[in-house]
């Protein structure tokens, strides 16, 4: 819990890694990979304030102590949600899977949430895979990377006959949050990874589930607020939104949550710090100390109330994982600005 | 002036596809030097080693291509530094090869049309929607924005930059055409003007927030590769 000026916030950071990118996790032959994927997520940290930053060393692989007091004590997370990423092709025990962050849940098993992952190109195999884990981690969610690389492919859609196979088994297994990674990413290629149509084809299809757009697919976030008009079920995960731009670039950030603020509304946005690429405090306090620029380039974008904070930083996320919150930091229902709905028709020309 | 003046003003008519800004005011040419015979050799670093390959690739055969127009040129080498591709990039574009030369069997998209085509768009309505926003700033109503012909256009960059595109995307771009069109080429009716105006808004800051990250992102490689190097002697 966070509290500031008389109010308190539930915190929910709904994107959290324990990961291992030291140099004896390297697979050997692909060490250029396994290097340059962590030097870019270190370059990342480099736009949060410096007094944040840590040495590469560190950032390469941190301690259970460190995790614990940058996200409990010092980050005032009430409830943390970690999302997997494999990356077993350049990491030999991966880099940052379920089993090692299961480990961490089991001893904060009221703090902590781990979400799975699957990959279509696996096929039964993967199938049966998440079967297991579903029932052995008790999954509400996944985290999906359409741009992963596997055995010579680089990358899938969601749109793939067998992802509706998957999805179909998320269903079956009560697994109704889909984090998808649409943000920046390691081999596009010329498929393009950043493209969220596949989402907007699987919201259609799969109105039950619950599909979560991690870094709201910077950088097109146009893409990724034409598409949330129009999908009831498709939230904003705001990684790397707040991380990035708060401290980096200030105005811009300002105009980032205003187009989200009018395009997605407060009811679909979702804090998460993406620790350990920056750490939750200066982020939870800088977000509820934020008030959008006077000037007249912010003036239509709506005003973010301090509920509306609530709900970002917790409240949206404990809806969609069941996280009971304390009476005394909920809020009326009601109390939200809706969608700009009415704009879903302004997409059409798009 | 100096064959390497020539070259460096070419190359600020390549653009970063996805951000539509030239690749010298972005810093993204580390050098370019110019042999006594006219050999030409142009290093580019990109924001990280892992920016997106075809999005690399299109600024360094842009690069070779601008160069290859001027006269007195001799041999022409661009090369991509520090970036988890650049071996396979250089080696295409240095044979004049398309995209797939670079990564034979994983694309079959050569000349990558379709995403520059994609950004252009993009980068015309987001060009469009400041020179609209000034407009109506000075007072001007929607009906008279969009009644503004190309020929009332200011001569700012944003204006010229918007004809080049139109031109490069085969959009009217005659005197008497519109001033403001949809991402289709069509123009704007007066009362679709603000929902295309907001749309626009959001294109534009998309890529400003793109290309600040960029710009952030390149700003600590070089400084950390500063600190490398003074660390290393």
């Amino acid at each position: 819990m966070y509290s500031h000026n008389g109010d308190s916030y539930f915190v929910v950071d709904g994107h959290l890694h324990f990961w291992d990118a030291s140099p004896a996790n390297w697979v050997s032959g692909q060490e250029q990979y396994a290097k340059g994927w962590i030097e870019c997520f270190h370059a990342y940290m480099g736009l949060g304030p410096p007094e944040t930053h840590w040495p590469i060393e560190k950032f390469q692989k941190y301690s259970e102590e460190d995790f614990v007091k940058d996200v409990f004590e010092d980050g005032c997370v009430d409830v943390g949600i970690f999302q997997p990423t494999y990356l077993k092709e350049w990491y030999t025990d991966g880099f940052n899977t379920l089993e090692k962050n299961a480990v961490l849940v089991e001893k904060y098993p009221d703090r902590l949430i781990a979400n799975g992952r699957w990959d279509p190109r696996e096929g039964e195999a993967g199938l049966r895979q998440l079967e297991e884990d579903a029932k052995s981690h008790n999954l509400q969610g996944v985290k999906l990377y359409t741009a992963e690389w596997y055995q010579g492919s680089r990358g899938w859609s969601l749109k793939d006959p067998e992802s509706q196979r998957f999805l179909e088994k998320c269903q079956e297994l009560g697994i109704k949050n889909i984090h998808v990674h649409k943000g920046p990413t390691i081999w596009p290629l010329d498929k393009d990874a950043f493209d969220v149509s596949d989402v907007d084809y699987v919201a259609t299809n799969f109105p039950e589930l619950n599909f979560i757009v991690e870094h709201v697919g910077l950088p097109r976030i146009e893409d990724f607020c034409f598409m949330a008009t129009q999908e009831p079920n498709v939230y904003a995960g705001l990684a790397v939104v707040i991380g990035g731009l708060m401290h980096a670039r200030p105005r811009f950030f300002a105009k980032v949550m205003g187009e989200l603020l009018f395009w997605v509304g407060e009811d679909k946005m979702l804090w998460a710090s993406d620790y350990a690429i920056w750490e939750p405090r200066w982020q939870v306090e800088g977000f509820v100390d934020w008030t959008s620029p006077e000037d007249v380039e912010f003036s239509d974008y709506p005003r973010l109330t301090t509920d509306g904070k609530k709900k970002i930083l917790g409240l949206n996320a404990a809806k969609l994982y069941g996280i009971d919150v304390p009476e005394a930091l909920r809020i009326p229902d009601e109390a939200g600005t809706p969608a700009a709905r009415e704009d879903a028709q302004l997409v059409d020309s798009a | 002036m100096s064959i390497r003046a020539r070259v460096l003003e070419a190359l600020s008519e390549v653009y970063d596809p996805e951000l539509d800004e030239p690749i010298t005011s972005l810093g993204f040419v580390t050098s370019c030097a110019v042999s006594p015979g006219g050999d030409v050799e142009i290093l580019l670093r990109l924001p990280t080693p892992q920016c997106a390959p075809n999005f690399a690739y299109l600024m360094a055969a842009d690069a070779r291509n601008v160069v290859r127009r001027l006269p007195d040129v001799g041999r022409i080498e661009v090369r991509l530094e520090d970036h988890y591709t650049g071996e396979e990039i250089n080696a295409a574009v240095a044979r004049g090869e398309g995209f797939t030369g670079a990564f034979p069997g994983e694309t079959d998209d050569d000349q990558l049309d379709a995403l520059r085509d994609l950004f252009q768009r993009k980068a015309l309505v987001a060009r469009q929607a400041r020179l609209c926003e000034e407009m109506l700033a000075h007072g001007a109503t929607p009906e008279q924005v969009t009644a503004r012909r190309v020929v009332d256009l200011p001569d700012v960059p944003d204006a010229r930059r918007c004809l080049e595109l139109r031109g490069q995307l085969g959009i009217d771009c005659e005197p008497d055409s519109p001033a403001f069109v949809a991402p289709n080429g069509e123009p704007v009716a007066t009362g679709e003007l603000t929902r295309w105006l907001r749309k626009a808004r959001l294109v534009r800051t998309s890529l400003d927030v793109n290309g600040s990250i960029c710009r952030s992102l390149l700003q600590i490689r070089s400084r950390r590769g500063a600190e490398l190097e003074e660390v290393g002697t």
